[in-house]
């Protein structure tokens, strides 16, 4: 096991660090400090523990298809664009996190035990998040594919401008964006409800009692007769 | 971008200790705005009269500036604290109407800078790095119950020591900004129309006014800031505070960030949570992020 105390040590020394460990290596962040752009680019499947709160981009641009096997677990929050562009593995922050987690993230999962802020997965292009808590306004902005799960209550202009990604809720939803609607829930939809949440370790989600939010596909091609609905 | 770090003390006991305590967070902001910076302070009020926060040219006489003064103002002129490398701030202490004085310092000193004014904030602002304000000004010696500082990358004015935050636009009122205003020009159009005189073309200062012009009407704190949400478009996280209150905002998109930790012992708001993790205790503070459009007020 590597332990490295991020105190003192430049944020690309600790990264190289991190990129160089061979499959399988656990290693160990202490003293984070709310730093931005901790564990970046690590494609290898390792285990990383963040002792304490990160700032933005924790986990950003991690893992391969082929590298499902990492794990990045924080024990505090994280900031702005957690597991942004994500490709695979998986990301557990044990607290909230900031705006925008999973940016633009491609595969992996991204597992948040507190509340996500603003813009959980806008640009989602087909990784899963799993928020415990609310998630902010805008969850979900023209997530193209993957899944959101939010265990509790979503804010304003959830889903707008939806592509082909699903948002499934909990608690309440404040309200819809552009072209997002309520749809039915199938089997399908309560079985992968039912892995993601056992997946995530939340035991406080009714599989068969969310609601499923997708895109009322209105938006997919712009027409200028239409603009008076964006 | 700009860096905001803001901190109430409820704990009178840290209160020696508030400007040690806030220039880390200041430096830790420093990569978000370098060009120029400033914080108020807030500390235990004046027995008499207000005390005036001045920005000169270096090498003023601030002795025959305060001698100047007291003679065009009608009242004495005491001289205050020093800071600075070449001495260009100070604070003066007049028992005088503010207008009287700011109009008498127009006519004796037009070259000088008042920063503002108030029974319990002094103000302090530099262009340069933000760590070199803090210490060319001794900001880690200064007492207080409120700091508020600010970081500034310039987007929308000239980089002068007048164009930075905080703005004080009326007694013990200090507004720190991270953003953008869009419609500043027609709320500036507005003030002037209302006979409001701003110092500056800075946007964050329309702000400041309208707040002053707001709470000068007697709104709240809290009603002054939920009243310009409604006026005025644009980006913004913003942090306002007085003698004895702060209270934060951001825009409807939440485009600027902000993190507020709380314990039994502070209040603390910053853009980033790296401003924050200095501070005694903050592993066991509620720490959240401000949601759009919502005004969150605290008090001593």
């Amino acid at each position: 096991m590597v332990t490295l105390n991020c105190e003192g040590v430049g944020t690309r020394e600790i990264n190289r660090t991190l990129q160089s460990l061979p499959e399988g290596a656990t290693a160990v962040l202490e003293a984070p400090g709310g730093r931005h752009n901790l564990v970046v680019g690590v494609s290898e499947p390792i285990k990383v523990q963040v002792m304490g709160n990160a700032g933005y981009y924790l986990g950003g641009l991690c893992g391969s298809k082929d590298a499902t096997g990492l794990e990045i677990r924080v024990k505090g929050f994280t900031g702005w664009g957690t597991g942004e562009n994500l490709m695979g593995g998986t990301i557990v922050v044990e607290g909230s996190v900031s705006q925008s987690t999973g940016a633009s993230a491609r595969g992996g999962l991204i597992v948040v035990e507190g509340d996500a802020s603003l813009r959980t997965g806008i640009s989602l292009k087909g990784a899963t998040i799993a928020v415990a808590g609310d998630s902010g306004a805008m969850t979900g902005f023209m997530a193209q594919a993957g899944t959101i799960l939010i265990g509790g209550d979503a804010g304003h202009a959830l889903g707008d401008s939806l592509f082909e990604a699903v948002i499934y809720v909990a608690g309440r939803i404040r309200s819809l964006g552009a072209d997002a609607r309520i749809e039915d829930l199938t089997e399908e939809d309560v079985a992968a409800v039912k892995n993601l949440v056992e997946k995530a370790g939340f035991d406080h989600i009714s599989p068969g009692d969310v609601t499923r939010v997708a895109s009322a596909k209105q938006l997919y091609h712009f027409r200028s007769e239409h603009r008076g609905i964006y | 971008m700009c860096g905001i770090a803001c901190l109430l003390l409820k704990d009178d006991s840290l209160q020696s200790r508030l400007g040690e305590l806030m220039v880390p967070m200041v430096q830790a902001m420093e990569e978000r705005g370098a060009d120029s910076a400033g914080i108020a302070i807030f500390g235990p009020g004046e027995p008499a009269g207000l005390r005036f926060s001045l920005l000169a040219k270096p090498g003023v006489n601030w002795e025959d500036l305060a001698a100047d003064l007291a003679g065009e103002v009608g009242a004495d002129v005491t001289l205050g604290r020093r800071a600075g490398a070449n001495g260009t701030i100070a604070t003066l202490l007049c028992d005088s109407d503010p207008l009287v004085f700011s109009k008498a310092l127009e006519a004796v000193v037009p070259s000088v800078a008042l920063l503002g004014w108030g029974r319990s904030v002094e103000v302090l602002k530099a262009t340069g790095a933000p760590s070199q304000m803090c210490e060319e000004y001794g900001i880690g010696n200064l007492a207080g119950h409120i700091g508020l500082a600010h970081t500034r990358m310039a987007t929308e004015s000239a980089v002068t020591a007048e164009h930075s935050h905080p703005f004080v636009p009326s007694q013990d009122l200090a507004i720190v900004h991270n953003g953008s205003f869009s419609n500043h020009a027609t709320v500036r159009r507005r003030l002037e129309a209302e006979g409001i005189r701003l110092d500056t073309d800075n946007d964050s200062e329309v702000a400041a006014r309208f707040l002053a012009l707001r709470l000068g009407e007697g709104d709240s704190l809290d009603g002054a800031v939920r009243h310009l949400t409604v006026e005025m478009d644009g980006f913004f996280t913003l942090v306002v505070a007085t003698a004895d209150e702060i209270s934060v905002v951001r825009d409807a998109f939440s485009c600027k960030p902000a993190v507020v930790a709380e314990t039994e012992d502070y209040v603390a708001v910053a853009s980033e949570y790296r401003a924050l993790a200095t501070l005694p205790g903050i592993e066991l503070a509620k720490v959240f992020e401000p949601q759009p459009e919502e005004v969150y007020t605290w008090s001593r």
